[in-house]
């Protein structure tokens, strides 16, 4: 991108000023890029050892009803029309009905996806919160004991299924405990009670003004989003903790120590400050993991969000949803990108 | 993986459970119903389309039908439920139905002759897939007006010829023969789609409840119909939430979050031994668990072969095992408690006699591939016909895929063996007759994926006329003679080799009385529950 932006400012083919092509390069990079995921999810869900049309008709359909089906899915046209058609709708934002619920594709994502928003969003925070310090710690006391119960947090999150995590978690805090709320976003009580306006039952309920009704939600999210940001901690921790030993064995740290600097300002003033850059990235990559990667944790709490909504999608070849659902979850990763490319820019100096 | 997943969690789920106190249970409100169970089959909840256990479960909770099953007395068979009464002609093609006075639906609307003769007609002019239970009468979208008649207060539909009445009864019981209130369901016709689109997602009944919400894979809530005809129901409302694991299930109805878990594995049921204010409902219900040999395979078509591998399956062995107190051994293609079941289960494992019946075949070093969906039971009912068949010299692979997957390929007969599980359509013995011994075109042009025959191959030689025959006997004892003579036969000759008949165990908190999961021949009824 960089090359052909030099390229455009020596030989100018459109009469506009260097932020307006540089925003206009960046666009058309993410029209290519969304065209090229369209192209392959849609190949993929055609090649797919699974008929659609079975799966709408059912096991004991007849010929004639399984004909009717698969007309009305038109897939007795050419692939190539079939994608025209398919790119044509999604630019609508049209992506077709899902067979499984019946309804539009896209009120599917409008509900499921506000559930795996709030849940990744409260986890990431998590994982920030108490990863970042974790790894700057673990790091300026190398060795120390601290820096061993990093290493095993770090290790167990690597290693542990999250699926028997997830349930041991809800053994006891739900189970034993009684802590926290069960499975589900909410309680029976509260079931069709908050007008969903967000469609994130701790901000709808908030707007409503209903504090049970938050704090019935809270109950139910804080165990899979600490699980889920637990995951993200050991990640974080681990990459934030090799950062920083690269900084603090460098040498401006040597040379600032000997003029006598504190310990303190060393660290987060001077090597802190020079890994911010890596660790958005690294952060932005665990959200957008989150984002798509919950499934288990959706399944074992019954989180209705867009990971278990895909996989079962997938499982029962509902093609339009899976298209519908990679598509929003491509569009998460491509905007975290940039998002990610332009605190770059704010926060590296060379970048300006 | 994800079974390694499963096993680790309920092992160490047992193991904690079982040495920690629960704290003190919470309670559900007492007029209030929640249950857990999958739910993400149901596509729809236009009852002339449904055809999922999930969406059957709704519909018969919501709407009425001319006659139905009482929960409380299953083996009584079909009652009066909206029709009060009903009459057949001489010729017995004919029955004329009365319908019950003063019976409204949920909108306020009458019941009438009128909205029953739609509801029929209009399941045979969608044409969707479970149209045929209806269709098979020779009811089509072109002479439904002359077969299906109302006059004033009554209704009267004509079959092609003569059925048994109960066969035409039992099929109006089944989900598409739910009575939709006419006015409602046209109100919201778009496209001439007769309210189908509609239908999906909101209901138009007079059952004892109505749908309040369907929110996909997330929960169903029913609320109670004040005015149904049978008294409004004790349970005002009653919420299924869709909760995927067994252990789940088992931990929130432990808390007393839910009144009943319905997907729990045997060893969570176990685990609910000796748990205070929890017990078990078991209740036989229709599906069996088969294997069947495709006849297009040169080895597995010849008679021995087939008989052979009958023998080399550890039945016993299974049932008293993995299987326990989920499965129960039955080797007859039509469930206990049907018209026309029989026990007698002849084949056990028998490796020696299953080599003899080989080596007259003249087969040896056979190498066959067995479709089987990946779900835990099925698995280890595979690798369990692996290792027995291995015992005989047979190599059997396996194919493990999603059902979907699976399924396509064994409906286009390419599988060499196939493992399933085959549901009753309708709780009628010719349900299950015609589709595992009924086959009038084995032909590839027939295409008659429906039938588990054709899917095998099978020409059922003799057997598909006997069928035929059994389904027009008006008396029923005669009937259920000849379907004992049909399995009979088809125990000896059939490429399928029944195994086992599943019970449903549900875990239940011990105040809720009057709950019936339906049995082998039904579905869920909520309206007789009482906390």
């Amino acid at each position: 991108m960089a090359n052909f932006a030099t390229e455009t400012e020596r030989r100018p083919w459109l009469p506009l000023p260097p932020w307006a092509r540089g925003t206009l390069v960046t666009l058309s990079s993410i029209a290519v890029t969304m065209l090229g995921l369209l192209f392959v999810t849609f190949l993929i869900g055609r090649v797919m050892p699974i008929d659609p049309v079975l799966a709408i008709v059912g096991e004991r359909a007849t010929e004639e009803q399984y004909n009717a089906a698969y007309r009305e899915l038109g897939l007795d046209r050419s692939l190539a029309i079939q994608f025209f058609y398919y790119v044509t709708d999604v630019l609508r934002g049209d992506f077709g009905t899902s067979l499984l619920t019946a309804r539009d594709v896209s009120s599917d994502i409008a509900r499921v996806f506000p559930a795996t928003f709030e849940l990744a969003t409260i986890g990431i925070l998590f994982g920030c919160i108490l990863g970042v310090p974790l790894g700057v710690i673990a790091a300026v006391r190398r060795g120390s004991w601290i820096d061993q119960i990093a290493r095993v947090i770090a290790l167990v999150g690597y290693s542990m299924p999250i699926f028997w995590l997830g349930l041991m978690g809800l053994l006891l805090f739900y189970g034993i405990l009684g802590w926290v709320g069960g499975p589900g976003r909410q309680g029976i009580f509260y079931e069709d009670m908050i007008p969903s306006v967000t469609g994130m039952i701790l901000v709808d309920s908030l707007i409503a003004g209903d504090w049970g009704a938050f704090r019935d939600a809270f109950s139910h999210i804080v165990l899979p989003a600490a699980l889920l940001g637990y995951y993200s901690l050991a990640y974080i921790s681990r990459m934030t903790r090799s950062f920083m030993l690269e900084q603090l064995s460098a040498e401006y740290i040597t040379t600032a120590r000997v003029k006598g600097m504190s310990e303190w300002a060393v660290v987060w003033t001077h090597a802190f400050r020079n890994i911010r850059v890596q660790l958005i990235t690294v952060i932005a990559l665990s959200y957008a993991n989150l984002l798509e990667g919950s499934v288990l944790t959706e399944i074992i709490f019954s989180w209705p969000g867009i990971g278990s909504y895909i996989t079962t999608a997938l499982l029962s070849a509902d093609m339009n949803a899976v298209l519908g659902g990679t598509v929003v979850v491509g569009l998460v990763f491509i905007c975290l990108n940039i998002f990610s490319d332009l605190l770059y820019k704010v926060f590296d100096p060379r970048s300006k | 993986m994800k079974t390694i997943h499963t096993l680790l969690g309920t092992a160490a789920l047992g193991l904690a459970i079982g040495l920690t106190p629960m704290a003190t249970m919470a309670e559900t409100p007492a007029n209030m119903l929640v249950i857990a169970n999958r739910i993400d089959d149901i596509t729809t909840l236009d009852p002339a389309q449904s055809f999922e256990f999930a969406g059957a479960d709704v519909i018969r909770n919501i709407y009425g039908k001319l006659v139905n099953f009482d929960p409380s007395d299953l083996d009584a068979g079909y009652q009066p439920d909206l029709a009060e009464s009903w009459t057949v002609s001489e010729d017995g093609r004919t029955i004329t139905f009365t319908m019950r006075e003063g019976v409204t639906f949920q909108s306020g609307n009458p019941v009438r002759a009128e909205d029953a003769a739609f509801s029929l007609k209009r399941a045979v002019i969608l044409n969707k897939t479970p149209s045929f239970i209806i269709t098979q009468f020779g009811f089509t979208p072109e002479n439904v007006d002359e077969t299906i008649k109302v006059d004033g207060n009554t209704l009267s539909i004509t079959t092609d010829k003569r059925y048994a009445t109960s066969f035409v009864l039992n099929c109006l019981t089944a989900t598409i023969g739910a009575i939709v209130d006419k006015e409602l369901v046209m109100a919201n016709e778009v496209d001439g789609d007769m309210g189908n689109n509609w239908l999906t997602t909101n209901s138009a009944g007079s059952g004892p409840y109505s749908l309040a919400s369907w929110k996909p894979k997330e929960s169903v809530t029913l609320s109670a119909n004040p005015s149904y005809y049978g008294g409004e129901p004790e349970m005002k409302r009653v919420i299924v939430r869709h909760v995927q694991e067994s252990a789940t299930q088992r931990l929130m109805l432990e808390r007393g979050d839910i009144d009943v878990a319905r997907d729990l594995t045997p060893s969570d049921v176990d685990g609910l031994a000796g748990v205070e204010g929890v017990e078990v409902l078991r209740e036989m219900r229709g599906r069996l668990m088969y294997v069947s040999f495709n006849q297009k395979h040169p080895e597995l078509s010849k008679p021995q072969v087939r008989q052979a591998l009958k023998y080399l399956i550890d039945y016993d062995g299974m049932e008293n095992s993995f299987l326990k107190n989920w499965y129960v051994g039955h080797q007859n293609f039509l469930p206990k408690t049907y018209l026309g079941a029989v026990d007698e289960n002849p084949f056990s494992l028998d490796v020696e006699k299953a080599k003899a019946l080989l080596a007259e075949a003249g087969v040896e070093n056979l190498e066959l591939t067995v479709g089987v969906r990946e779900a835990q039971e099925r698995l280890e009912i595979a690798q369990s016909l692996q290792n027995t068949f291995a015992q005989a010299g047979i190599t059997l692979n396996l194919e493990v895929g999603t059902g979907k997957q699976i399924l396509g390929k064994y409906r286009a007969r390419e599988l060499d063996i196939y493992l399933g599980a085959w549901g009753p359509d309708y709780p009628d013995p010719h349900t299950n007759a015609g589709t595992f011994a009924y086959n009038p075109d084995n032909s590839d042009e027939a295409n008659a994926t429906g039938l588990l025959a054709w899917r095998n191959g099978w020409d059922t030689g003799g057997l598909t006329e006997k069928v035929a025959a059994a389904v027009v006997e008006g008396d029923t004892d005669k009937r259920a003679e000849m379907y004992h003579e049909i399995q009979a036969e088809f125990r000896d000759t059939a490429p399928f080799a029944i195994m086992f008949q599943l019970i449903e165990q549900a875990g239940m908190a011990d105040n809720v009385e009057g709950l019936s999961l339906g049995g082998a021949i039904t579905s869920v009824a909520y309206w007789d529950v009482t906390k």
